[in-house]
C-alpha cells in the first residue's frame, strides 16, 4: 500500500488492543454500556484518531482539524478511549465511564468532554450535524474533512435519509461517512427487523461514492479513507462491514452483546480472547 | 377496602412498571382481538417481547424509525385496530411530537402512546435518554389524556383502562424497580386521584415514582406533628379538579412531586388550576430546569433532590406561606 508502511500499520493493531481491553474494562467496572459496537468499530476508530483524522488534542478546537461526529452515540466506549489515548482528557479518567458527576456520560456530551464535536445519542442525528459542518466548509473553501459514524441499525431512521439526500444534492465531497455493518441491532439482524439490502445501492442512488471494506482489518480500513479521501465530487460512504463485539467470539452475531455489560467471568474471556487473537496477528 | 400494600415503608416489593406495561399486554391480548403492539427495536426493553412471543401476528418491529411508528399506528387505529405504540419516552414524544400532534391529537385517532425509560431513573445512560420534558409535551396537545401511573399494579391497570378508552392517551413509565404501593383492590379510574392519606396541615400531589415518596415524606411529618394529606395524582390531563379544590380548601397549602421538569408538568398542572380557582401557596418539587446525567437510579433521585425529605423541606416552607 502506498504511503502506509507494514510498520506503523502494526503499530496501529498495537494501539487497537489497548483500546479494547480498555472497552471491556471500563464497561465492565460500569456495569452497563454498549460493548458490542464500541469492540466492533475498535479498528477504525484507531485508524482515525491515529492516523486518519488530522487533529490536535492540545487544540481540540483548532479550526483547521478535521471533524468527526460519531452519529452513533451508543459507541461511546470506544469513543472515549480513543479519545483519552491521543491525549483529550487523561487515561485514567476512562474508569470514571457513567458515573456519578463523571465526564464520560452514558452518551458523549460535547459541553463536557474535550474533542466530542457534539453531543450524540438519540439515533440519526449526527449525520445532519456533518453535512452542515461540510456544507459550510465547502462554500468557505477549507481543506478540512468532515467524517461521520452510523450504526447499521440507526440507518433505518429517516433522518439519516434526509441528510443523505441533501449531501448529495450539495456534493458534499469533503464528507466521508462510514457505516457500522455488523447486521446487528438490539432486537436482532437488520434484515429481519426492518431491511437495509440493498445498503450499497441505496447510497448510491442517493448521489454518492461508495466504498466497502473490512472494518476489522487496518490495511483494508486505511485504504478505504484514503481512496475516499481522492473523491472529489461527490460524499462518500464507506461500508465497512465489522463484526459485533470483535473479536470476542461469544458476542459474534448475539445482539444481547448490543448493549450489555460483560460479568466478571464474560470480562475476563472477553480480555483473553482479545489477546489470543492479538498474539495469532503475530506482529 | 385497602388501597395500601402491607409493609411499604419497611420492605417494599420491587417492581418495575414497565412489567406491569408487558404482563397488561398479555392480559389484553388474550380478551381482545384488535390489540396491536408497535415498537422501534427495543422490544425486550419495554417488555412488547411477551406479548410478541404470545402474538407474534398482532405485533410489529419497526425498527429504528419512531416517526415511521406514529403514523404507522395511526393508519392501525383508522382500521378499527387499538395500536399501542412504545418505545423509550425521549423517542416517543420529543422525536415524534408533530406526528402526534397532528396524527393523533388534532384528528383524535385512536392511537395508544406507552412510554417506558422516562425521568432520571432511567440512569447510566444519561441525559439524551432522560426524558425530563415529556408531560409537558403531551399535556399541552388539545385532546390528549395523559397518565402516570405510580407502580406496578396502577400501571396495568391504567393499560388495561387505556385499551377501553377511545381517544389518544399517553402513559409514562419507568425502567428501574420502584416500589409496589397500592393493592389490586385499589380503584382506578382514569382523571380520578386516589387519596392515598388523609390530612388537614398540607396536601402532597404526587405522581409516578415521587408517590412513594410523598407517601414517605407524611410519614416523617406525621412525627413532627404536621398532617399531610397525600394525592396520587396518576391522570395529569384531565386533572383531578375537584380534588384538588376540595384539597386546597381543607389543607390551605399544596407541594407537588414529580420526576419532570417543573416546568410543564405536575406541579405547573395543579398551579393553572388553582391560581385561577383558590391561590393558596404551593411549593414544587421536580427538575429545576437542567438536563440529567449518568447515575444510578438512586443516586439520581437523590441528587436532584426528588427524596422525601426534600418534600419534607418543601412543606415546611409552604406552611410558612400559609395564611
Ligand atoms: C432515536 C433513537 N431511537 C432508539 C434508540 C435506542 N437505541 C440505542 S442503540 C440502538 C440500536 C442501534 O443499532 P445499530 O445502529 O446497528 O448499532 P449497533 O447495535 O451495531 O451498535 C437503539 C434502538 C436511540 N438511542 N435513539
Amino acid at each position: 500500500m502506498n504511503n502506509i508502511e507494514k510498520k506503523q500499520i502494526n503499530n496501529l493493531i498495537e494501539i487497537s488492543k489497548q483500546l479494547r481491553i480498555d472497552v471491556v474494562n471500563i464497561i465492565h467496572g460500569a456495569k452497563s454500556g454498549h460493548i458490542g459496537g464500541s469492540l466492533g468499530l475498535a479498528d477504525i476508530f484507531t485508524a482515525l484518531y491515529f492516523h486518519v483524522l488530522n487533529h490536535n488534542s492540545n487544540d481540540p478546537n483548532w479550526a483547521d482539524r478535521d471533524r468527526f461526529v460519531v452519529s452513533n452515540g451508543h459507541v461511546a466506549p470506544i469513543y472515549y478511549t480513543a479519545l483519552a489515548h491521543s491525549g483529550y482528557f487523561p487515561v485514567s479518567e476512562l474508569s470514571s465511564l457513567r458515573k456519578l458527576r463523571s465526564r464520560l456520560q452514558g452518551h458523549p456530551n460535547s459541553l463536557e468532554l474535550p474533542g466530542v464535536e457534539i453531543s450524540t445519542g438519540s439515533l440519526g442525528q449526527g449525520l445532519g450535524v456533518a453535512c452542515g459542518m461540510a456544507l459550510i466548509a465547502q462554500k468557505d473553501k477549507e481543506d478540512h474533512l468532515v467524517y461521520c459514524s452510523i450504526g447499521d441499525g440507526e440507518t433505518q431512521e429517516g433522518s439519516i435519509w434526509e441528510a443523505a439526500m441533501f449531501a448529495g444534492h450539495r456534493e458534499l465531497s469533503n464528507l466521508i461517512a462510514f457505516t457500522d455493518r455488523n447486521y446487528i441491532q438490539i432486537d436482532g439482524n437488520t434484515e429481519e427487523i426492518n431491511k437495509l439490502e440493498p445498503l450499497a445501492e441505496k447510497w448510491k442512488a442517493f448521489n454518492w461514492n461508495v466504498l466497502s471494506a473490512n472494518g476489522n482489518d487496518m490495511e483494508e480500513i486505511l485504504n478505504a479513507f484514503e481512496k475516499a479521501k481522492k473523491e472529489n465530487s461527490k460524499p462518500t460512504m464507506i461500508i465497512f462491514n465489522t463484526k459485533l463485539g470483535f473479536p470476542v467470539s461469544f458476542m459474534d452475531g448475539v445482539s444481547k452483546w448490543h448493549g450489555t455489560a460483560p460479568n466478571d467471568k464474560e470480562a475476563k474471556s472477553a480480555i483473553k480472547e482479545i489477546e489470543e487473537y492479538y498474539l495469532k496477528l503475530n506482529l | 377496602m385497602k388501597y395500601i400494600q402491607e409493609n411499604i415503608f419497611n420492605n417494599p416489593k420491587m417492581l418495575p412498571t414497565r412489567d406491569g406495561f408487558g404482563k397488561a399486554l398479555v392480559k389484553l391480548g388474550e380478551i381482545n382481538e384488535k390489540i396491536i403492539v408497535l415498537t422501534t427495536d427495543v422490544a425486550g426493553s419495554v417488555r412488547a417481547n411477551w406479548f410478541a412471543e404470545k402474538f407474534p401476528k398482532r405485533f410489529f418491529d419497526l425498527g429504528i424509525a419512531e416517526q415511521n411508528m406514529i403514523s404507522v399506528a395511526t393508519g392501525i387505529s383508522l382500521e378499527n385496530k387499538i395500536p399501542f405504540a412504545t418505545t423509550f419516552g425521549v423517542f416517543i414524544t420529543g422525536r415524534v411530537w408533530d406526528q402526534i400532534r397532528v396524527l393523533v391529537s388534532y384528528s383524535q385517532t385512536n392511537v395508544k402512546l406507552v412510554a417506558t425509560h422516562t425521568g432520571v431513573t432511567v440512569g447510566e445512560d444519561g441525559a439524551t435518554h432522560q426524558i425530563l420534558e415529556d408531560i409537558a409535551l403531551m399535556r399541552v396537545l388539545p385532546n390528549m389524556t395523559v397518565i402516570v401511573p405510580s407502580d406496578f399494579n396502577e400501571t396495568k391497570k391504567a393499560i388495561f383502562a387505556a385499551a377501553d378508552f377511545k381517544g389518544p392517551i399517553y402513559i409514562r413509565l419507568g425502567r428501574q424497580k420502584a416500589p409496589l404501593i397500592t393493592t389490586d383492590d385499589a380503584p382506578f379510574e382514569i382523571g380520578k386521584s386516589q387519596k392515598l392519606r388523609d390530612g388537614n396541615d398540607v396536601t402532597i400531589v404526587a405522581c409516578g415514582v415521587l408517590v412513594y415518596e410523598a407517601l414517605l415524606a407524611a410519614e416523617k411529618l406525621n412525627k413532627l406533628g404536621i398532617s399531610a394529606r397525600v394525592l396520587n395524582m396518576h391522570t395529569i390531563k384531565p386533572l383531578d379538579v375537584d380534588s384538588l379544590l376540595e384539597a386546597a380548601k381543607t389543607t390551605g397549602a399544596i407541594v407537588t412531586a414529580e420526576e419532570h421538569q417543573i416546568a410543564g408538568g405536575l406541579g405547573s398542572a395543579v398551579a393553572e388550576v388553582l391560581s385561577q380557582q383558590n391561590p393558596v401557596p404551593i411549593e414544587m418539587i421536580g427538575i429545576n430546569d437542567e438536563f440529567g446525567i449518568s447515575g444510578t437510579s438512586d443516586q439520581l433521585l437523590t441528587y436532584y433532590g426528588l427524596r422525601s425529605d426534600n418534600i419534607v423541606g418543601s412543606v415546611k416552607k409552604v406552611l410558612k406561606r400559609k395564611r
